[in-house]
């Protein structure tokens, strides 16, 4: 069966305040960037399924964003799908 | 004599805390460990605070699939009261029984600190003890404690008085409408993010904190007595 690499990205939803980001935005400005903004923080997770189909393995992710690794109140995720080699 | 199951996860710590306070209300206390399938027999179910499962991936999203939450999920659905205190209430919202989530707090500061906090309803088996409207110190200790809801679901928390306690004068973590504990539309499962068990003697300078464990033993007394 073939072996699919996922990367899931978990990002806060667009319109919740993000502390984190406005910290770390803070800090690139006392590192001299100052012309940054919109810093946001989310994490990535990375994952490995042997299934029949790419669309068999991203309908999973999807599924596992939706039930366990993004919360639905306060996040959205995207799922990447490639074939592992 | 009630019976109050206190549920453990690797990482909770204020377990004792809140045995201790339950038990002083005058209730027979217990701990039951998060492998456990049953609450034994328990009349109310309380989860404490503390880090379960270390707070991996988010507050509560690891503990919710625990054994002891298939039996904290079937006292809720028959309307037995459920407590969530602090990372107890993040478990809950993680489960589905209480709406909405915590963030971590605007300031982005963990906040350990007593706070002011007005009881906006004595209609649960939690807060039943107090008038209407008191308000009271209790400290909370937590960094993830931003309560959100999409507008719908807090415009039914305010509408349904389903907001428990709202943070006065400051609100420690930026939470939407200041709220610091909600309760379901079945009123039987209240999540607060404050620690009454820490408010709960006269020797740690603040002792209304009690009621909280004082209301559901009057709770379940009075059903208990309706059943005669």
């Amino acid at each position: 069966m073939p072996r699919f690499e996922i990367e899931v990205r978990v990002m806060p939803r667009a319109a919740l305040l993000d502390p984190q980001g406005q910290a770390i935005e803070h800090a690139l400005a006392a590192l001299g960037f100052e012309r940054v903004d919109g810093v946001r923080v989310g994490r990535a997770l990375v994952l490995g399924v042997d299934r029949p189909t790419r669309a068999a393995a991203e309908r999973d992710a999807r599924s596992m964003c939706e039930r366990l690794l993004a919360n639905p109140v306060t996040e959205d995720f995207t799922v990447a799908v490639r074939e592992a080699s | 004599m009630m019976r109050v199951a206190i549920a453990r996860f690797p990482g909770s710590n204020c377990d004792a805390d809140t045995l201790r306070a339950v038990t002083r209300a005058g209730a027979d206390g217990y701990y039951v460990w998060h492998r456990e399938t049953s609450l034994q027999g328990a009349d109310a179910v309380v989860l404490p605070g503390g880090f379960a499962y270390g707070d991996y991936l988010r507050a509560g999203a690891i503990a919710r699939f625990s054994p002891v939450m298939a039996a904290v999920r079937e006292l809720a659905d028959a309307g037995g009261p459920v407590l969530g205190i602090c990372n107890g209430f993040q478990v809950l919202c993680e489960a589905g029984l209480l709406p909405g989530a915590l963030m971590r707090n605007a300031g982005l500061a963990f906040v350990s600190r007593p706070v002011r906090v007005r009881v906006e309803t004595t209609d649960t088996p939690f807060t039943l003890a107090y008038e209407a409207g008191a308000i009271i110190r209790m400290p909370v200790a937590h960094g993830e404690g931003r309560y959100v809801a999409p507008p719908e679901v807090l415009e039914e928390l305010d509408g349904e008085r389903q907001v428990v306690l709202r943070y006065v004068g400051e609100n420690p973590n930026g939470s939407m409408h200041d709220i610091a504990g909600i309760t379901n539309a079945g009123r039987n499962v209240v999540g607060i993010m404050p620690h009454p068990e820490r408010a709960a003697e006269a020797h740690l300078g603040e002792t209304e904190g009690a009621k909280f464990f004082q209301s559901v033993i009057q709770n379940l007394a009075s059903i208990r007595g309706g059943d005669r």
